[in-house]
């Protein structure tokens, strides 16, 4: 079994914003993946950023600066 | 065949557009429906598809782009969803049955009230009519940008500016200019835009939409599935996920993603001044035939639509010759417009339409013009 270990979890309002995030991320060279929304969190979409916890402050004002509304922002073991 | 049909639905697709349905229907799952690469593939296409719809047409959130089955769906969930019982309702005699139906069907089961601002015989309106039309309980302005018909356009800017002016909103049939009139919701003050993806826009049929201006609110045509908000009773609030239960038609998205990509680069106004020079040019064309009668303004911009009818000929009769004798396409009847037949005095007969895309050539209009010479003799 993949060891679990502590993950920045961002999650979103909608699918289009999750998306949103993701080309960001991806024309920004910013770390993570969408992952689905794991099951300790029930708010968001269905999607959501997986990303190293140290990447939190850099992603978020990412997402703030693009606009893209964050439901929330989560550090868990998954 | 010469393909004159266009109003009804565009035949002739960009290339990209079958290639990106092709590709879709060999890669794609399902979009909002978990994260392996299948699932955010058409994830990635739909949210591209939005993105550049928004862009398009001046829309200010991707979100706030709503995918439905085509014009008449959308049209069906706005005008449902924002109009209560006992409100009232300004439209127009251009309209085309996907408003009228609504309305006349909330006429009876909610007992909203309807004003219809008149057309004369050339299929024009007096804007002045809207202001006097207008109640302290008038909702909406529903109204067409253009007509099916005749192709005469409404001024939607000063539209809406009367509708804002009196605390209603407007929603906007854009059927027939989508793709191939210059559309900008900000720049106009549009609330709802619905639009067809397989007309002007070039994508596949079963596509379409409505594009929402920030604060406005619609209640759910439809509920179900979302892929979100799993153990919630009710639909997710938010837009699109609000009005968009069920699974989408991904594989048609990616194709009018494509087209409107296509167009992108093109310029709106391209394609319009194209279509708009072989209109022109048929019209002069036919205009002054002997017999020939051609119905609707055409002294100012207008869609690529000519319709017209010929002495002698029923209107069917007269487009199943063309189609049988000449192999041009067009389309006879009543086209779903009788407010609009009864105000050009042509219900008995109908009308014959001749509509123009982007992929038609002038050697193609001068054949119809020809045909229809031909046939008038």
């Amino acid at each position: 079994m993949r060891e679990k270990k502590l993950w920045l979890i961002i999650t979103f309002h909608t699918t289009t914003a999750a998306m949103a995030m993701e080309k960001l991320c991806a024309e920004s060279s910013l770390e993570g993946r969408l992952i689905p929304v794991p099951r300790e969190i029930t708010a968001g979409c269905g999607m959501s950023w997986r990303a190293p916890v140290e990447c939190r402050a850099k992603l978020v004002q990412a997402a703030e600066q693009a606009g893209i509304a964050i439901d929330g922002v989560y550090e868990i073991v998954i | 065949m010469i393909y004159l049909d266009n109003a009804a639905t565009t035949l002739h697709k960009p290339q990209q557009v079958i290639d990106a349905v092709v590709h879709a229907m060999q890669s794609m799952g399902n979009c909002s429906r978990g994260t392996h690469e299948g699932a955010l593939d058409a994830a990635r296409t739909v949210y591209g598809a939005r993105a550049n719809i928004a862009k398009l047409f001046g829309c200010e959130r991707a979100d706030n782009v709503v995918f439905t089955q085509n014009s008449t769906e959308a049209l069906n969930i706005a005008i449902s969803g924002i109009i209560e019982a006992g409100d009232h309702v300004v439209s127009t005699d251009l309209e085309h049955n996907s408003v009228l139906r609504p309305l006349y069907k909330l006429e009876a089961e909610r007992g909203i009230r309807l004003s219809f601002v008149p057309a004369d015989k050339r299929g024009n309106i007096d804007y002045n009519e809207f202001e006097s039309l207008m109640q302290p309980d008038t909702r909406a302005i529903v109204c067409t940008h253009a007509s099916n018909l005749t192709g005469n356009i409404l001024d939607i800017k000063r539209i809406a500016e009367t509708a804002h002016k009196h605390g209603a909103i407007i929603i906007v049939d854009a059927s027939q200019t989508a793709g191939c009139y210059p559309i900008d919701m900000r720049r106009m003050g549009i609330d709802v835009l619905c639009f067809t993806g397989h007309k002007g826009l070039m994508g596949p049929q079963g596509t379409g939409g409505m594009c929402i201006a920030e604060g406005i609110e619609i209640k759910p045509f439809k509920v179900g599935g979302s892929g979100v908000h799993s153990y919630s009773k009710t639909q997710p609030s938010e837009y699109p996920a609000r009005l968009e239960a069920g699974t989408l038609n991904g594989h048609g998205l990616a194709g009018l993603s494509a087209a409107v990509g296509f167009i992108l680069e093109t310029g709106v106004e391209a394609i319009h001044n194209k279509e708009s020079m072989l209109m022109r040019r048929f019209y002069e064309g036919v205009k002054d035939i002997e017999g020939v009668s051609v119905y609707g303004d055409f002294s100012c911009d207008r869609a690529a639509i000519v319709a017209l009818n010929i002495s002698g000929y029923d209107s069917g009769a007269a487009a199943d010759e063309l189609s049988q004798a000449y192999g041009i396409a067009t389309r006879p009847g009543a086209h779903c417009a009788p407010r609009m037949h009864n105000a050009l005095g042509t219900s008995d007969i109908g009308a014959v339409r001749f509509s123009f895309s982007w992929f038609n050539t002038e050697q193609e209009t001068d054949m119809a013009i020809y045909a229809v010479r031909e046939m008038a003799r």
